[in-house]
């Protein structure tokens, strides 16, 4: 069978002693920078980056995944331990998790959360084995008509995932491709917005942008207001869950992992959406729907490991097609091309060993995770305590010597403090940095696309309507873009934030 | 809705995003356009630069129609004053200072930022993270740094 011994090729790679070291480390890190408070998946995995470029590109990509987890992880923990979400998925987790913590169920929650991961994580990577070589085939008859619209439809769908005002998200994604757009012209070579730098005109440095906008504005933010942080939870308490629990847990699990991996698919930052959706899910068709906020471990179970799924799933549109489906997969699409490697559907075929490599690498991530994890999460609450006037000077001098280490570039780190200042501006005016990213790592890809397809056509823009799958995405794009603007499910929509604020 | 109210924070985002198209715009100006058939460096810009001033003034006009939301929160003008100015710094001197020196300025001027610091915390902990990530990044991945450069006497 053609799925096992592409599988056993990808173990081969992914548990060779060096990868297996790598992936540790990735995975300490990533929970390690995970669980200070405030700071999320993403912002983490922007500042620990370039400490994976040294490496040979499965090693990597494979540190990498760890690192995602680990972040993933390490936001569920403080989400719990101290009720401060660093990003919306975790948020959920909050709700009920941190009720949990203040019953004495802190090493409940933290285990639930751990195991449910796993569990959603396991069959999410076998998803994901299943449906990326099939896709690929697919994606290799996408004309670049196709993969315009398809990157359409991404953007528009990381604006209807993104907070607050819509048309601020529009505007964040334009000023996101135009950034991206920063450098020599692809086709004629000429320099465009560099105002005279050469150094920019291979395009600003996309860690610079990541470390900026989500690093260093999260700790401006984080500097407005210090206070003592307040880990109620000095006792963690049994790990464990009992027979009852697991019980309890077993259906939410199994419906979030469904859910996740059928929406971490979307194009647009599905592992949010699953979270939320599944919490909702579980409060509806729950027996008791007045625990849900005082600490059911459903409420727990299930938002942790649909998104888990999600995020796993999430690979399957950046391995098959290139595309990123979130901000964190547009950080991997940067750490492919950094690496030499042209994400898309040629990944599979050119590089097994590589492709199967990263699949097989989540599992074995998911694994550590569990493994390592809860017999440490003493450790993690330790951390807690470490005030963070001590935590960000480090995070400074690591975020300035990766971002050098990329290419020796001087600009690059002026460009870290002028992303700062840009995301820290953009957090005060109420302006999501996804949405940003997200176009900037497209711009570049929508350009040629666009160019190409026009020259295809000779000119006539019908050509992006009159391919069907292309006209389909383009639909489906409008059609999500008129929903989001419609009053009634926009009021809908900002409660649903509103609650995961609260 | 009293007269005259407006939204504050959405008028700066609005005029700041058009200032922002106009600065792209302007940039685009030298560039060819080209046609639709053969589309020149500037027509993508071009028209991202239209669109990016279309949202703009779409927030800036829903801005001076709503009252004003909730205030902004506090500005981190003492985190903005050092945060800020450390990559700069750590750029302008790894070459000329060499890594180690750098480094820990660079860390120090960062530790700056919390009022909370005291100065000899401070100069520790710049110590600790300087001979960590010179063994790190120097020694054990063997970034190609110069670790005192030649800006120094020795």
């Amino acid at each position: 069978m053609n799925l096992l011994s592409n599988l056993t090729l990808g173990f081969s790679v992914a548990t060779s002693l060096e990868n297996m070291f790598f992936c540790l480390i990735g995975v300490l890190l990533g929970t390690l920078i995970g669980v200070l408070p405030g700071i999320g998946a993403t912002a983490t995995i922007a500042m620990l980056l370039p400490i994976t470029f040294q490496l040979e590109p499965v090693s990597s990509l494979i540190m990498l995944a760890g690192i995602y987890y680990g972040a993933q992880y390490g936001g569920s923990t403080t989400a719990i331990l101290i009720n401060m979400p660093g990003e919306s998925s975790s948020a959920v987790t909050a709700l009920d998790g941190y009720q949990m913590a203040r019953n004495g169920k802190a090493g409940v929650a933290l285990a639930t959360a751990a195991l449910g991961s796993f569990f959603a994580g396991t069959v999410a990577t076998f998803l994901v084995a299943i449906f990326a070589p099939p896709l690929t085939t697919v994606a290799l008859k996408f004309g670049p008509a196709e993969y315009f619209s398809l990157m359409v439809l991404g953007l528009v769908m990381s604006v209807a995932l993104a907070h607050g005002s819509v048309i601020k998200a529009l505007a964040m994604v334009v000023l996101g491709l135009l950034l991206g757009l920063v450098g020599n012209d692809i086709f004629e070579g000429t320099p465009r917005f560099t105002l005279g730098i050469t150094a920019f005109s291979d395009g600003l440095n996309f860690v610079a942008l990541a470390v900026g906008v989500f690093g260093i504005a999260e700790i401006l933010r984080n500097l407005e207001d210090e206070h003592d942080r307040q880990v109620l939870t000095k006792h963690v308490g049994r790990l464990w869950p009992t027979r009852d629990e697991f019980r309890a847990m077993a259906a939410p699990v199994l419906r979030g992992t469904g859910l996740g991996s059928v929406l971490g698919i979307l194009p647009g930052g599905g592992a949010i959406l699953a979270s939320f959706a599944s919490y909702t899910m579980e409060k509806k068709l729950s027996k008791t729907p007045g625990d849900f906020g005082k600490g059911a471990i459903a409420g727990v179970a299930g938002p942790e490991s649909a998104n888990n799924a999600g995020a796993q799933t999430s690979f399957i549109p950046l391995l098959t097609l290139g595309i990123p489906a979130n901000p964190v997969m547009a950080l991997m699409i940067g750490a492919m091309i950094i690496q030499g490697i042209v994400p898309g559907p040629n990944v599979a075929s050119e590089q097994p060993a590589l492709f199967w490599g990263i699949i097989a690498s989540m599992w074995i991530g998911n694994l550590m995770l569990v493994v390592l994890n809860l017999p440490l999460i003493g450790l993690w609450v330790k951390l807690l305590k470490v005030p963070y006037y001590v935590l960000f000077p480090i995070i400074m001098a690591m975020c300035s010597i990766g971002v050098y280490s990329v290419r020796s570039q001087a600009w690059d780190l002026f460009a870290v403090a002028f992303f700062g200042l840009l995301g820290y501006l953009m957090s005060k005016l109420r302006c999501e940095p996804a949405p940003l990213l997200l176009g900037f790592v497209l711009g570049p890809l929508l350009e040629e696309n666009l160019r190409r397809a026009m020259i295809m056509s000779r000119g006539d823009a019908t050509t992006f309507v009159s391919r069907p799958i292309s006209l389909t995405l383009l639909l489906l794009a409008v059609a999500v873009l008129v929903v989001v603007l419609l009053p009634s499910v926009r009021k809908s929509r900002d409660e649903v934030f509103t609650e995961s604020e609260g | 809705m009293t007269p005259g109210s407006k939204d504050t924070t959405d008028v700066v985002t609005g005029i700041l995003l058009i200032l922002t198209a106009a600065f792209f715009g302007w940039q685009t100006a030298s560039l060819n356009i080209g046609t639709a058939f053969r589309m020149g460096p500037g027509y993508f810009p071009m028209i991202l630069s239209v669109l990016l001033a279309i949202f703009g003034l779409v927030i800036l006009l829903k801005a001076l129609k709503t009252p004003a939301g909730e205030p902004m929160s506090a500005i981190a003008w003492r985190g903005m004053l050092f945060i800020l100015p450390a990559p700069v710094f750590f750029g302008l001197t790894v070459r000329g200072l060499g890594f180690v020196p750098s480094i820990f300025c660079t860390a120090l001027i960062a530790a700056m930022a919390s009022a909370r610091m005291k100065p000899l915390p401070a100069l520790i902990l710049a110590v600790l993270v300087t001979v960590f990530s010179t063994l790190v990044f120097s020694y054990a991945l063997g970034l190609p740094f110069r670790r005192f450069g030649p800006w120094l006497p020795f």
